[in-house]
Formats: structure tokens, sequence, C-alpha cells
């Protein structure tokens, strides 16, 4: 397990993001309203740059010509080809049964002392599919994003 | 907690050069980029009274690029041979490329125009894309609502070899079988040019045969209706009966349906054959001969052996022609374009083979 500090929490304010590389990986993480979320950056469709996409809320309608728009900014839509993932678990959101990028947890650490590991449990209640994000422990220490990778 | 090794982002590239059958240059300020490439008579007309060719859709998201594809200098995605060859070219291993250009020239109104837009776009391919990159090859432009004005374009790039193809809109007036386009492919014949349809390119026709619909997605899925119907025309006319050795390429309209296409027609041929004397084979005889398929976007069966079985149904695969469609949103990346791992054989004639063959290059 290989720990990787990837940002000071300032340096990503509410709806941002920081493409980072780190053992080899590109990874975006995202501050989601204070909190921290972190997806590959590789969209499992075709491979594209799924962190440079744009973010945007999730729209269901129940009938045509109605629409329900919630959770702004936490649906990451690929560069590519539009394909839609859940910021928080990874979850594709066009065909759920099969595509899942792979997510890894952020947390805030403050000051030396080592906080509990956050592990952004999975909330998700889709069928899971071929693709299961794959997580990894963070610790926050002073004020610093840490990301941990299996190395 | 068990750990996967994540895969690498990039991954190794075993995969032998290709031939991508669909790369599109764009014009950087539309019509403003032909300027320079017209006589200053339409110069004039243009900055005058506008040239305003028809895009080729009328759904917002027909035009759209990837984001990524747009060059560092702000120009337009597309419209800059040096940052596609090496955002593209170079990083996927093309080893050809065949430019379609979507500028509309071909289908202004003004049939004058039309012509000198349509001569302005082919300067300008060679200008400013086949003088700059050993590895592309172009589609001429052509007025193809006025024939005569159309074989002139022809005539007059033929001996430049790096056109391989001529450039029909998805939707023409006409379906394109009809006698009025006759003149277009005898030209193509007596040159060798190939006769290139693609997808979509809204000149007054809706994208299915019933209207207009609502959504991008319905255009999105759409071609392949306008497709079928060139196809029937030109083989039922007995445009490849007449031109035995003219070849069709469909671009960008997949390509599963063709056989259920074919097998309705040999159906209806064995019916009603006296009404078509003119033609001496099944119609899927000169399908298969004549009619040759581009991949992006493909059918993508739920089931990967459904899509072997579609590349059966085809009785060859000597027929399709990986294409990307670079840098539009929904171009294929040549690693990743195919839902299954495609045979070695048949792999090579799609990304090369086969239009290496069609094209005579390689």
């Amino acid at each position: 397990m290989a720990r990787y500090i990837v940002a000071s929490v300032d340096e990503i304010p509410p709806g941002g993001r920081k493409i980072v590389e780190v053992g080899g990986i590109s990874i975006g993480i995202f501050n989601l309203n204070g909190e921290f979320f972190a997806l590959r950056n590789r969209c499992p469709h075709q491979g594209g740059p799924l962190c440079l996409g744009k973010l945007w809320g999730s729209l269901e309608a129940s009938v045509p010509g109605e629409f329900r728009y919630s959770r702004p900014g936490e649906i990451l839509t690929c560069l590519w080809h539009g394909w839609e993932f859940d910021i928080r678990t990874g979850q594709s959101w066009c065909e759920p049964r099969r595509l899942r990028t792979r997510r890894y947890p952020v947390s805030v650490e403050s000051g030396r002392s080592l906080v509990a590991e956050v592990e952004a449990a999975p909330s998700d209640e889709r069928v899971k599919g071929p693709y299961v994000a794959q997580t990894y422990p963070v610790t926050a220490e002073g004020n610093y994003l840490v990301v941990e990778i299996d190395g | 907690m068990v750990l996967t090794e994540p895969r690498l982002i990039e991954r190794p590239r075993t995969r032998p050069a290709l031939i991508d059958c669909d790369l599109h240059n764009e014009l950087h300020g539309d019509v403003a980029a032909l300027l320079p490439y017209l006589p200053r008579r339409w110069r004039e007309h243009v900055e005058m009274f506008g040239a305003h060719p028809p895009a080729g859709g009328y759904y917002p998201r027909f035009m759209d690029h990837r984001e990524d594809a747009r060059p560092p200098s702000g120009r337009r995605s597309g419209s800059d041979v040096h940052f596609t060859a090496a955002h593209y070219l170079d990083r996927y291993n093309v080893a050809y490329a065949i430019l379609i250009p979507l500028s509309g020239a071909g289908a202004v109104q003004n049939l004058e125009l039309s012509a000198v837009l349509s001569t302005a776009v082919n300067d300008w391919q060679i200008a400013e894309w086949l003088d700059h990159d050993p590895r592309l090859r172009a589609s001429i432009t052509i007025p193809f609502e006025d024939p005569p004005a159309a074989v002139q374009e022809i005539r007059r790039r033929a001996s430049d070899r790096r056109f391989v193809q001529v450039q029909f809109t998805g939707r023409p007036h006409e379906p394109m079988g009809r006698r009025k386009y006759w003149p277009i492919y005898e030209a193509c014949v007596e040159y060798g040019l190939k006769v290139m349809s693609h997808a979509f390119g809204s000149y007054g026709q809706p994208i299915t045969g019933c209207g207009w619909p609502s959504y991008y997605l319905e255009e999105h899925v759409g071609p392949a209706q306008a497709m079928q119907a060139n196809i029937i025309s030109m083989v039922i006319e007995g445009v490849f009966e007449h031109f035995p050795t003219l070849k069709l390429v469909s671009v960008e309209n997949g390509f599963a349906w063709l056989p259920s296409l074919m097998w309705r027609l040999d159906s209806a041929w064995k019916l009603l054959r006296a009404e078509v004397p003119h033609l001496k084979r099944l119609p899927s005889e000169y399908i298969r001969e004549h009619v040759y398929l581009t991949t992006q976007p493909m059918e993508e069966p739920h089931r990967p052996r459904y899509f072997l079985e579609m590349l059966e149904q085809h009785g060859s695969v000597d027929r399709i022609m990986f294409a990307s469609d670079y840098p539009h949103w929904d171009a294929d990346n040549p690693d990743e374009a195919f839902p299954i791992e495609l045979p070695p054989d048949v792999e090579r004639k799609i990304f090369f083979e086969n239009a290496a063959a069609l094209y005579g290059l390689g």
C-alpha cells in the first residue's frame, strides 16, 4: 500500500477538481461541497479521459415532458462519448449492469495524528457489474489529501 | 483489503498500423476558411449574400466535437492538420486516413455557388491537408445536384491520386440510383474513384421516412434508413449492372442491417423481376460485390457472439472497413472500438487490408 499526497485541501474548491498521476495511474480528485471523491481518469467504455468531462446533475423523468433534476454536480460525464458516472460511487448511470469506473476514496487529514481511515462505502443499490470501482483507504494529514493505492 | 493491480493507462501498442476511412477535416470559421480559395467574383458574392452551406445536421449535437480534440491554438477541433496528426494519427498508429470534409458545399441550392465552393473545398484540402501529411487521402467534394458540374470537378481532381473517392451527402435530393446522378458514376468509373456516402446531411429530406423526429438521439440512429434507401435505389435502378466496376462506400451508417436488407431484396426480386428486367443477378450479389461499409458507429449486440454472427451474415468480412469519425463526439477509439476481441485475420481485414485493397493503399 502506497500513500500519496495529492493536494492540499485549499487547492480544490467546492465544484473543483484536480487530475493527479499516482503510481502510474491517472486519477481525478473532486470536491463535492466539501466531500472529496477520487475516480480513475479512464472511462471503462473506450478509455477516454473521464475526469476531464463535465459535471452535471441527475436528470430523470417518469413521463415524457416532465423531469426531475437533482444532485447537481454529482454526475460526471465522459469527455468523449458522454457516458454518465455517479461521482460518489463510480457507478455508471447509462447501463448500470455493465459499466462502473474505478473509484478511490479520498479523505482530509488534519494534523499529524492519523485519523481513522475513511473508506467511502459504496452506497450503491444497483446490480453489480464486472467493473467494480477499486477503493483505497485515504488519510488526511495537515489538511492534505492523501490517496492510498496498491504499491 | 484485496487489491487488484490497475491496468496501465495506455495499453501497449500491439495492433499493426490501420487505415481510417472516416477522418474529418473541419473548416475553421466555416465558409470564411474558403474565402482565400474563391475567385474574387464569388468571394464578393459570399461576403455580400453569405453562403450558409448547411452543415448537415438539424440537431445541435451533430457537429459537436470531442473537447480534447481542440488544438491548443484555439482553432476548431479537426481544423489543424498538425494537431490532428499528433493527437490522432501518430498516437493510434494510423497508416492512412481518408478525409471527409463536411462542408455542405455540395448541397448549396445556388448551383453555381455549390460548384465554386466545392472547388474551393478541394483546393483547401490540397493546400491545408494533403500537402502536409503523406498519410492523408481525401474525398472529392462535388456539387452532386448538378451532375455536369460535378463531373467537371471530378475531372479537375482525377490526376491527383490522393483523391480516392467522390463524396455524397447521406440524403441527396433523389435516391442515389436515379439516372440524374449517373454521369457522376460514369466519371468515377473512368478514373477509378469510389462513390462514398457519408451519413447525415440534411438538405431538405428528414432523417426518417415519415418526417422529422424530436430528438437528436433519433437522428443519431437514423442514417441507416437513408442508406438503405440509397443502396436499394442503386441496385434496383441498375447502377451496378451498368457500371460493373463501380464501388459504393457507406460511411457512418452501421452495417448490421445489410444482411436483412439483402434477404428482403432477394425475396422481392424473385417475385417482381419482370418489373426490373435490367437486373441480371440477385440484388444481394450486386450488394456483396459493390458495397463497402465502415464501422463507426457500429451495432453492439449485448451478446458478444452475436457480433461475430453479424459479420458472418454478410458472407464475408471483406467489405467492412474501420472508421473512427475523429474528431467528432462519437468517435471510436481504434483500440477499444469493437465489443469483442476480433479473430486476428478479421482484425487485419477490417483495420487495414479491405481498405488497402479498395483504395489501392499500402
